[in-house]
């Protein structure tokens, strides 16, 4: 039984669509912790011993948010910043987070394609989230690739209704074990291992 | 002080606190509880009281004016227009329907036709005081019997001021033969100067309301004394009667135009608090004397026909209301609580009758006899509410459960703001300045006034007063805000609300830090204590014009604050091991003495490391790598 907790940065949550079904639903999920950033600190006056506790007492991170401007919304980079302190997190001393498991959630207005070397934003997702990848490096916890709702703007009903049950397939497995970090770290995207693995197709 | 009047007094108290109870307890009300009280003390019975019943009833009439000045009262008029339609189109089918089928009964008994529409038009008057009343504590104002019944009633009671007009007119024969003792300046006049002179009194009432009351209550409320101002409005529905009895008006009418003239004005609520407890008591005695008043020798002597005329009536008066019940689109068991709640003849037509009789349009025989019916009709009531409520509802009510949406007779805002100071006044503009309304209570009539001229819902009127928070609307609201500048006032606020209206999220402002440990031992979650966050801010700017960067210092701001008031609850407990009673001023110190130890031990600021990079540094340096 892992413990799953979702560090949720979103600045403007009562106008989100995508995030908000993703997330429905989620405090009634067994071993599932959503701390809202943005709900608990307003200020940005982030509680570093609370946060420290929540991380000790969780074996999967989520950093789950929005991509603005191909990185994090503030609070989310103010939380790395604060939290994952020298001596703790990493450095010598720091094995307090070794091994855990962390990956992004994010969803993006623009689609998969435009996400390419040849496309409008030049670089891919992956090369976009390369300072989250080496945070976890740093800290000694196992990245995994990201889950990524893409296109958010065109997204219909049905597309977004698989894109939530394709998370919540994930968390499922993650919650029980359930999974293969040499198997999950061959492909781009988390959502296309889960594809095959659990018979949701793409509408 | 007499004798007779302690002794009266004793044996009316006494009837109402053995009887009322007995009545609760038994499910009927009050209502059949100061009648039965009444009916036992009189002199059919017990014999308490005697034949100064009448005299008493005098006297008790005056809570039907008290009563009536508070119906005044809440007839705001844009309350009343939205009502138009159910109060014209309901109330004059009823009335109209009731008199004109009445009417036509009589006359076929063989009355004169003038007498005949007289008693039509007392007859079809209903019990405003007993339906308020039942409905009050049955909780049904607000369902659509409930509206309905007051709309009905409502048309009445304003209808009572032309008919008092018209009234002389239909006594052209009689004029010239004062029946009683009571000399008014109406007595001896011709009909139409006597209409002349009511519709004169009407309009003297409401010119002297808006030119002599409003000025003259808000110099009383600039004195700040509470009993003054009961007293002050004690003595504009005394003063209102008398000068209605002077002209030989009914004092009723003549307070209810008082009261809907007063309506919009700024002391509404602070009026309607204040005249409430003696209009309860008053009209206590008022049931208990029309108990007492039923003259049981009459009915005994013509049993058939007074049960005839009384089933008769109410048979007539039922069968109306069913129908416009029914006009009116109330569901079966609404429209039966409706019919059955309003069937008996109402207590102006004890006023109706005295004016008849005065003007000798009908006998003094068929007068007692009309007023026996009436004090039947209305012991009936209640009888007959409780039939429905055990027998008709249950089988054949269509009960439906569902709420149905009150409609907007008057609008709640989800915040009550009690206090407008600078403290809720700043924060009345930010709520408003975000698009939430609030419904502010303050007790500064000068404040009242400006802020209503500003486009705020304010009531004047001290918040502690729960009858005042029930009219705000604590009922329906979400958050009430105490931002009322004496800490007594606002832990009396809380107490109360937390005890009535346990729903309602209490914010409350704090002065000092001892008010803020008072708020927390009240278990009080929201505390906001006013001087914390300027100081703080001020200390912020002191840190930056030092030449702190402004960031840190901000950062430290809310870092203190923060400790600061998790810090509260365990110095709050703490306060309380002290053995020895200290002087408020020794309490402070101690107070002062005990944070600085603590902000020692514990600084706040020292150890935040955030985006620190020494030891980082240190560390990378110690392994001579480059950085």
């Amino acid at each position: 039984m892992n413990k799953i907790l979702i560090l949720f940065a979103h600045p403007r949550f009562e106008k989100s669509k995508t995030n908000r079904a993703l997330l429905q639903n989620i405090g009634e999920r067994q071993g599932v912790t959503l701390n809202d950033l943005y709900e608990q600190y307003p200020d940005f006056n982030i509680d570093i011993d609370r946060e420290k506790e929540l991380l000790m007492a969780h074996q999967v991170i989520i950093w789950q948010h929005p991509l603005y401007m191909y990185s994090a919304p503030a609070l989310l980079k103010q939380w790395i910043d604060l939290v994952l302190e020298y001596g703790w997190a990493h450095g010598q001393d720091g094995n307090f987070l070794k091994n855990k498991i962390i990956f992004n959630t994010i969803t993006t207005g623009g689609t998969r394609e435009v996400y390419t070397p040849g496309g409008y934003n030049r670089f891919t997702i992956r090369e976009f989230l390369v300072p989250f990848e080496q945070t976890a490096a740093l800290c000694k916890m196992i990245y995994l690739p990201p889950f990524a709702v893409q296109g958010t703007h065109l997204l219909t009903g049905e597309t977004l209704q698989h894109h939530v049950a394709l998370y919540s397939a994930l968390l499922d497995r993650l919650v029980t074990g359930d999974f293969n970090i040499k198997e999950m770290n061959k492909i781009e995207f988390i959502n296309d291992w889960l594809l095959p693995e659990t018979g949701l197709t793409k509408p | 002080m007499n004798n007779i009047f302690l002794h009266d007094a004793l044996i009316y108290l006494a009837a109402a606190v053995v009887f009322v109870p007995i009545a609760k307890k038994l499910g009927m009300g009050s209502v059949l509880g100061y009648l039965l009280g009444g009916i036992i003390i009189g002199p059919f019975f017990l014999g308490f009281i005697g034949q100064e019943g009448k005299d008493i009833m005098h006297f008790a009439e005056f809570g039907v004016v008290m009563m009536l000045f508070l119906i005044g009262l809440e007839l705001e008029p844009s309350n009343f227009w939205r009502m138009r339609n159910l109060v014209l189109g309901t109330g004059s089918v009823q009335f109209c329907t009731t008199t004109i089928l009445i009417f036509a009964v009589f006359l076929f008994i063989g009355f004169s036709w003038q007498a005949a529409l007289a008693c039509g038009l007392a007859l079809a008057m209903s019990s405003t005081a007993i339906v308020m009343q039942t409905l009050r504590e049955k909780g049904l104002t607000k369902t659509e019997s409930g509206k309905s019944s007051f709309a009905v009633l409502l048309f009445q009671d304003i209808a009572v001021i032309p008919i008092l007009a018209l009234l002389p007119l239909l006594a052209i024969s009689a004029v010239h033969a004062p029946a009683t003792g009571n000399i008014t300046f109406l007595s001896g006049q011709p009909g139409w100067a006597q209409t002349l002179t009511v519709l004169g009194a009407v309009g003297l009432v409401i010119l002297s309301g808006r030119l002599v009351m409003v000025p003259f209550l808000r110099f009383i409320a600039r004195i700040h004394l509470r009993e003054l101002f009961t007293a002050a409005a004690l003595l504009i529905v005394i003063g209102t009667a008398s000068i209605m009895m002077l002209v030989g008006l009914s004092p009723a009418l003549g307070t209810f135009l008082a009261g809907v003239v007063l309506a919009n004005s700024e002391f509404r609520h602070e009026l309607e608090s204040d005249i409430e407890p003696f209009k309860g008591i008053l009209l206590g005695l008022f049931f208990i004397s029309v108990g007492a008043s039923i003259n049981f020798s009459l009915i005994f002597s013509n049993p058939l026909m007074i049960a005839a005329l009384v089933c008769g009536i109410v048979v007539i008066k039922a069968g109306v209301l069913f129908i416009t019940g029914k006009l009116s689109r109330l569901s079966f068991d609404q429209n039966i609580l409706f019919t059955l709640g309003l069937a008996q003849v109402g207590e102006f037509a004890f006023v109706l009758f005295a004016f008849i009789s005065q003007l000798n349009i009908l006998s003094a025989r068929w007068t007692d006899m009309m007023m026996g019916v009436t004090a039947i009709s209305m012991t009936l009531t209640p009888l007959l509410l409780l039939a429905n409520e055990r027998f008709i509802d249950p089988r054949c009510g269509t009960k439906d459960k569902k709420e149905k949406e009150a409609d907007d007779i008057d609008v709640y805002n989800p915040v009550i703001i009690a206090g407008f100071g600078h403290f809720g006044s700043t924060l009345g503009r930010f709520l408003r300045a975000n698009g939430i309304s609030a419904t502010i209570l303050d007790n500064d009539s000068d404040r009242v006034e400006l802020l209503r001229k500003m486009g705020f819902k304010v009531f004047y009127g001290d918040a502690t007063r729960i009858d005042i928070l029930k009219s705000a609307g604590a009922d329906e609201a979400k958050v009430l805000i105490a931002a009322i500048d004496s800490p007594e006032t606002n832990y009396d606020l809380v107490e109360k609300t937390k005890k009535l209206f346990p729903h309602l999220t209490v914010m409350v402002r704090a002065k000092s830090r001892l008010d803020a440990y008072e708020l927390i031992d009240m278990g009080v979650k929201d505390i906001y204590r006013e001087s914390l966050d300027t100081s703080v801010r001020l200390g912020i700017d002191v840190l930056t014009k030092l030449g702190v960067r402004k960031y840190a210092a901000t950062r430290a701001g809310q870092n203190f604050i923060k400790y600061d008031e998790a810090a509260m609850p365990q110095l709050a407990r703490h306060r309380h091991d002290q053995d020895t009673y200290i002087f408020n001023t020794r309490e402070q110190i101690q107070l002062q003495e005990q944070l600085l130890t603590n902000d020692r031990e514990v600084n706040p600021t020292l150890n935040d490391h955030a985006w620190d990079s020494d030891l980082v540094g240190n560390k990378f340096a110690d392994d001579g790598s480059e950085h």
